[in-house]
């Protein structure tokens, strides 16, 4: 993935994401959980990349280390050319502001003994964006844009209904006008009929602001409904990454095309039709992964190659990445 | 009507809160025909769990009381029935999976203990026979190695194999109906799969009959044959699980049909979103419960709420409004 166009918004190469685990009296390290280990993909200016995969896959972790709240192992991540990872102190809060992240849980990531008005006022002051009055007006302009009536802002995070609440997450978010922002599971705490709610604010806001998501999920019919490109990961790799069409339309690896054939379709006619391919067995852990292809122990295709030598992410079709030895077969 | 199963008949249940007596569920009734699975779909707060708990007697009290309803089990109202007699319905004839795997199993009793108990309380095994049938029924749900696996504790387990071990408890005794509630929901989407292909599987092997509450249209999609809408404590809409999908009615569930992004969606297009958020409902209501968030409310709807009328064969709503006219049902 080299193509240096310069509407990349954020390049991550190589990015590797240890744990170490640490046992015993005196606390030696024994081993690592290999939560992200050697990932790489663009994120384009204004789209929306999907990254999905099953829980422990490394997704979330992912979006963490790009915001480098956690300090990467190894890798690089480039945004807009500057490299975080070698930045420090000042300078990395400065490139903070352009990068925000909207958490998963929206009743765990607002402190409940701060007023609307403060959690979303917070990163003007933090960042010294706005003093005094400016920022009681910059709070109700941004209540109004997530759809809050602005007269709530005195009002505390339990007087909110979850999707409201998500709606506070969204409004502290864009309070430093970014242009990245990575939203981690921001729907899967929500009702049905909520998660539509917040989705649909979430697209209104990248025309409205040109922003650029990085969209964590596990749900794939919504990956699907809000990306442009997706990425799917499965224990700390990521094993196939391509236009959302493609990757739903002709999945290349095995994989995706279980993970694609399980997800249950909400018409019991194409569901009474549908060839499914149920996978065997959990996923491993990753403190201690298979050999070669991660993928291997639960895959229907596996031969012995596949626990020797981990397969290369390689373009297959053009913008078509997979990281499998047999992917040429579903051509 | 002797071909039911189960016959619940007008389900009131409230709760004491601080702030209120919250009308949970206000008035439900259903029937479930013998080897018939029923999906129940609602969002939270909706009344489907507390429903299921109510024909139980699960629900606390207090703060929970029924408050009006009957439930006939083969003839019998389990709301009427003495605590020892709902005990031996319990587990035995009824039994339920819960959505939880990690926390319903207790941490520190070895799988093998859990299994064995429901064995030797309804059943009457004795230690060794109760051993016996749990391995056979740990293989049943696909557990390798069974026998060996019946020592080790839950933690032991992965969330699929816990929600396995959670299936093979409730079905140790054999018991005439399942209940399901949210029992795929905590499990990733792989898992989900093989856990609805077992329960599909042993279905079919053993004749049960399933109520599976979900808040998943998905999920239900593929595994029911009727399905029961719940909102704000009400049934709003019941149907064949084809008629549903092929022709929601009410306005919710057009709306909740709507709100779901599909795996195999080609166009995109802005979901359709239903405003605003489900009821608490602190008092019992005298207009429709949907009619603040619905696109297509009528003066009526305000006024009086609907009781549930056929739209078709097999297919039930409660709406005073015709969604594809506009204008009210006549």
């Amino acid at each position: 993935m080299s193509n240096n166009n310069a509407d990349t918004l954020l390049r991550v190469e190589n990015l590797k994401m240890h744990f170490p685990i640490y046992r015993g009296v005196f606390q030696r390290q024994v081993g690592a959980v290999l939560a992200v280990d050697g990932i790489s993909f663009d994120v384009r200016r204004g789209e929306t990349l999907g990254l999905v995969g099953e829980s422990g896959c490394g997704k979330s972790t992912t979006g963490r280390a790009i915001l480098q709240l956690y300090k990467p192992t190894a890798g690089n991540v480039h945004f807009e050319g500057v490299d975080l990872i070698k930045l420090r102190g000042e300078e990395l809060r400065h490139m903070r502001r352009k990068m925000q992240m909207i958490f998963q849980d929206p009743y765990a990531s607002l402190n409940p003994r701060m007023t609307v008005e403060q959690i979303v006022g917070e990163p003007l002051i933090v960042h010294s964006a706005a003093t005094g009055k400016e920022i009681h007006e910059r709070v109700e302009n941004l209540l109004g844009l997530v759809g809050l009536n602005p007269a709530f802002a005195t009002r505390y995070p339990h007087e909110f209904s979850g999707g409201q609440r998500q709606r506070i997450g969204v409004a502290r978010a864009l309070a430093l006008q970014p242009s990245f922002i990575i939203c981690d599971e921001p729907i899967s705490a929500l009702d049905v009929s909520i998660q539509a709610q917040v989705v649909n604010l979430l697209e209104e806001l990248q025309e409205q602001f040109n922003l650029t998501y990085l969209f964590i999920a596990h749900d794939l019919s919504m990956v699907r409904h809000i990306s442009k490109r997706v990425a799917v990961m499965y224990l700390g790799v990521i094993v196939e990454l391509t236009s959302r069409d493609e990757l739903y339309l002709n999945p290349l690896h095995p994989y995706t095309q279980a993970l694609l054939s399980a997800v249950p379709i909400a018409d019991p006619v194409v569901a009474a039709q549908r060839q499914r391919i149920i996978l065997e067995g959990d996923v491993p852990s990753p403190a201690n992964p298979p050999s070669g292809c991660r993928f291997r122990t639960r895959c229907p295709i596996a031969e012995s190659i596949c626990a020797e030598k981990q397969p290369e992410f390689r373009e297959l079709k053009a913008g078509h990445f997979v990281a499998c030895h047999f992917a040429e077969r579903f051509l | 009507m002797p071909d039911l199963l189960l016959d619940v008949q007008g389900l009131e249940t409230t709760f004491n809160t601080p702030d209120g007596v919250v009308h949970a569920v206000n008035g439900v009734s259903f029937g479930l025909k013998e080897g018939e699975t029923l999906g129940v779909v609602g969002e939270s707060g909706c009344g489907k769990t507390v429903t299921m708990h109510s024909v139980l007697r699960l629900i606390p009290s207090p703060p929970g009381k029924i408050i009006a309803g009957k439930a006939f089990f083969f003839g019998q109202d389990l709301l009427q029935m003495s605590d020892e007699e709902i005990r031996h319905v319990r587990g035995a004839q009824i039994s339920m999976i819960f959505q939880d795997p990690m926390t319903s199993l207790n941490p520190v009793l070895t799988i093998g203990k859990q299994l064995e108990e429901p064995l030797a309380i309804h059943l009457g095994m004795s230690r060794k026979q109760a051993e016996e049938r749990s391995a056979e029924l740990l293989s049943m749900v696909g557990i390798p190695k069974a026998k060996d696996r019946l020592k080790d504790y839950p933690h032991q387990y992965s969330g699929g194999m816990r929600q396995r071990v959670m299936i093979a408890m409730a079905l140790s005794c054999s018991p005439q109906i399942l209940i399901a509630d949210e029992a795929t929901t905590a499990l990733d989407v792989t898992i989900q799969a093989q856990i609805t292909d077992l329960v599909k599987r042993l279905r079919d092997e053993l004749g049960m009959t399933i109520i599976w509450i979900t808040h998943d249209l998905g999920v239900v999609a593929g595994l029911a044959q009727r399905v029961i809408v719940m909102y704000g404590g009400y049934i709003i809409e019941e149907s064949d699980v084809l008629g549903l999908y092929a022709n929601p009615s009410h306005p919710y569930t057009i709306g909740l049909l709507g709100s779901l992004p599909r795996v195999d969606e080609t166009e995109h297009s802005r979901l359709f979103s239903i405003e605003g958020a489900p009821p608490v409902l602190y008092n019992k209501p005298t207009a429709c419960p949907f009619a603040p968030r619905c696109k297509w409310v009528m003066e009526r709807c305000w006024n009086e709420n609907p009781m549930l009328e056929p739209v078709a064969t097999d297919h039930r709503i409660a709406c005073w409004v015709d969604v594809k006219t506009g204008r009210p049902r006549s």
